[in-house]
């Protein structure tokens, strides 16, 4: 197997709870705790959990726009040699920010409302240095045709657009400094259904054309596995499963992964959804229950998993999974949702 | 397979009867037609999912109901009709501030609203509120009841809704519950005054996928229970297809179409609900491969498209007629009906 173009080795970011007038530091919230993963190049890796399992953070921590407490974040540059990310200093990771780059999940906060298209896409081009503003028009030109959008609107402002078109806006600046690997951050889920498929039409579009590599972080089941090879489920800090895409839709190994899938509610009124629904709440990353942190809304635990964490564990060759008893449990999703019945 | 919704009741008459409401926004920049001409019943009982995208004036008909909307919003015409024993009343007549629909408003209309964070006070305790709603609105032999039977009741109320340590968790400021907890206890405070027709607008779009299921199932079971009517506003077809009896299509301010939850998924009339449905993706469809799109995006408000609203984005597109008449929502048989000249040639007076 070739190197992979990402490999995050034992991800942490623990951030501070200060109490007090001396802003003492109580306690930790462990946003991200040992997270560890591979990314192919060419391939998608889509991250998926509940808001609060760490997922945002651990793609910030990527793009090293916030600072990781610990691990390894190994790139493969262009010139085929392996750095770590994580310790850089930000003149060392200057020149490799035009590799890596992000596209928000928000199309109306994410653009400047007082640049017009050319200087919100042109921006990352004048700091890479592209100084020229012939040069700038043109590859502007170039990524507002790449999008689906008409050049002449670069001298337009954001407002002018519609959620879908911003989105493709922020896509068009994402990919101007021509990145080998992009994270995109729930980047439809601010869209409406209509635009939505647009959209991920457009994002495997261009990963086929200019042989992107993904990191796509979202909580729509349905979406990411429509979107992703592999993927990815966190839960309060921690993955608790990694498989290719059909592995862990037809065969989940970790209890959290089958409820969550469990929990969609699927747009067939002929179906329902009231079995196995999960009991509690997501536990708050800065107070993690002992043991598996799923082990309080788990119907399968026992007094083992109430004591001792469980390790990230290969279960059958690529997939990974967290749990105790991964190896002897057989869970349902409820065969009618993937098209089994 | 068992259907995501008990059988629908066989009802008499509509509890409540939007008929052609029209609400427009009168701006400098323009004036936009958020809600135009939209008719749709509520019977008792019974589950009303209305669905659509942003801008598709669900909210603002929501509101119209409760009689809220805002200035420089106005209900321009139609009506909305509210049974109330044997008489109907026409809401969009009441003064919104009067003292009749100060009566109905919470008490027999009630709201579960999207954001609970925002919509109680953080400097009161929940308990407090929802006993204030209910000194407010509750009578027994008609007088008003005392504060103790009221907090009994609130407690009740939580127990009902699936919080635990209810007598506690009553004294609790809205800040301190999460996210799952402060949805509960907005649903107990919409029930306090067992309202005939709940309005829910959203109320999971905010919350986690595991505790949204949680919650669809407690509505589920409430309403099974109160036998109360909702609406249901979502802008999710999996969550109105786990919810509602009868689904309301709107685009634009529009009804595109509406009729039994299983028809509008199975067998969809309007090519905007047909192409909607396939749009998504779903666990069915190709992984990686290109998804069936709607062309174009959501005009903006102010340059609304005459005719069909739908028709720059339809794929079915009749000539002339779609992009200068608008159609009439018709009839199809009981509670069956689309607006769409493949259907009928009947079209709304120009």
């Amino acid at each position: 197997m070739t190197t992979p173009l990402l490999e995050v080795r034992g991800l942490r970011k623990f951030f501070p709870i200060v109490k007090g007038l001396l802003r003492r530091v109580t306690t930790h919230v462990r946003a991200v705790d040992d997270v560890s993963f591979t990314v192919q190049e060419g391939e998608t890796l889509g991250l998926v959990g509940e808001s609060g399992c760490g997922k945002t953070t651990t793609a910030r921590c990527i793009l090293r726009a916030i600072e990781p407490t610990g691990g390894q974040i190994l790139y493969r540059t262009a010139e085929d040699t392996v750095v770590d990310l994580a310790p850089m200093s930000a003149a060392d990771l200057a020149p490799l920010r035009k590799d890596i780059q992000m596209i928000f999940q928000d199309p109306f906060g994410s653009l400047n409302p007082r640049m017009t298209l050319l200087d919100n896409v042109g921006e990352p081009l004048l700091v890479n240095g592209m100084r020229s503003r012939r040069d700038r028009l043109d590859r502007v030109a170039e990524l507002l045709r790449l999008v689906g959008l008409r050049p002449e609107f670069m001298h337009r402002f954001p407002h002018a657009f519609s959620g879908g078109q911003r989105q493709r806006i922020g896509i068009a600046r994402a990919l101007a400094t021509g990145p080998r690997l992009v994270v995109a951050d729930e980047p439809v889920s601010a869209l409406d259904v209509s635009v939505q498929a647009q959209v991920l039409n457009l994002l495997l579009e261009l990963q086929t054309q200019l042989r992107l590599t993904f990191l796509f972080v979202a909580h729509d089941l349905s979406v990411v596995r429509h979107i992703s090879d592999r993927v990815a489920v966190m839960y309060v800090g921690q993955l608790v499963e990694l498989a290719p895409t059909a592995a862990v839709f037809h065969r989940p190994r970790h209890p959290y992964t089958a409820a969550l899938m469990r929990a969609m509610p699927v747009p067939d009124p002929r179906v329902s959804c009231d079995d196995g629904i999960l009991r509690g709440e997501v536990p708050s990353p800065a107070s993690p229950p002992s043991g598996c942190y799923f082990h309080p809304r788990c119907g399968f635990a026992e007094e083992r998993c109430r004591r001792e964490p469980p390790v990230l564990e290969e279960v059958t060759p690529g997939h990974f999974v967290r749990c105790h008893f991964a190896a002897e449990l057989t869970l349902g999703v409820g065969q009618h949702r993937i098209g089994l019945a | 397979m068992g259907c995501a919704m008990p059988p629908i009741p066989t009802a008499t008459e509509p509890l409540l009867r939007v008929r052609d409401l029209r609400v427009t926004f009168r701006m400098d920049e323009g004036t936009v037609r958020a809600v135009d001409g939209v008719s749709f019943d509520v019977f008792p009982s019974q589950v009303v999912g209305i669905v659509g995208e942003s801008g598709c004036g669900k909210s603002v008909t929501m509101r119209a109901i409760l009689q809220l909307i805002d200035p420089p919003g106005r209900i321009t015409g139609g009506e909305i009709l509210y049974r109330q024993g044997a008489t109907q009343i026409d809401l969009t007549r009441l003064p919104p501030r009067g003292r009749m629909m100060r009566a109905i408003r919470g008490a027999e209309i009630a709201l579960i609203p999207q954001e609970p964070m925002a919509a109680f006070s953080p400097v009161h305790t929940v308990g407090e509120q929802i006993i204030e709603a209910i000194l407010l609105h509750e009578r027994q032999d008609g007088r008003r009841i005392g504060r103790d039977q009221a907090r009994a009741l609130t407690v009740e109320l939580f127990h009902d809704v699936g919080i635990s340590m209810a007598e506690q968790r009553i004294d609790a400021y809205s800040w301190q519950l999460s996210g799952g907890l402060r949805q509960r206890a907005m649903i107990a405070m919409a029930l306090s005054c067992k309202p005939r027709l709940l309005i829910a607008d959203e109320p999971t779009t905010a919350i986690d996928v595991t505790t949204q299921a949680q919650i669809l199932a407690l509505l589920r079971a409430l309403q099974h229970k109160y036998q109360t009517a909702i609406i249901f506003i979502t802008h999710d077809l999996g969550v109105i297809a786990q919810m509602a009896h009868y689904v309301v299509v709107m685009y634009l301010g529009r009804v595109m179409e509406e009729g039994p939850v299983d028809d509008i998924f199975h067998a969809p009339r309007h090519p905007y609900t047909k192409a909607l449905l396939r749009s998504m993706p779903s666990l069915h469809t190709e992984a990686r491969a290109a998804l069936p799109v709607i062309a174009g995006t959501l005009p903006h408000p102010f340059n609304r498209p005459t005719g069909c609203p739908f028709h720059p984005r339809c794929a079915d597109i009749l000539r002339e007629r779609c992009a200068t008449a608008v159609p009439a929502l018709h009839s199809l048989g009981p509670r069956r009906a689309v607006s769409c000249f493949l259907h009928s040639e009947l079209a709304e007076p120009a």
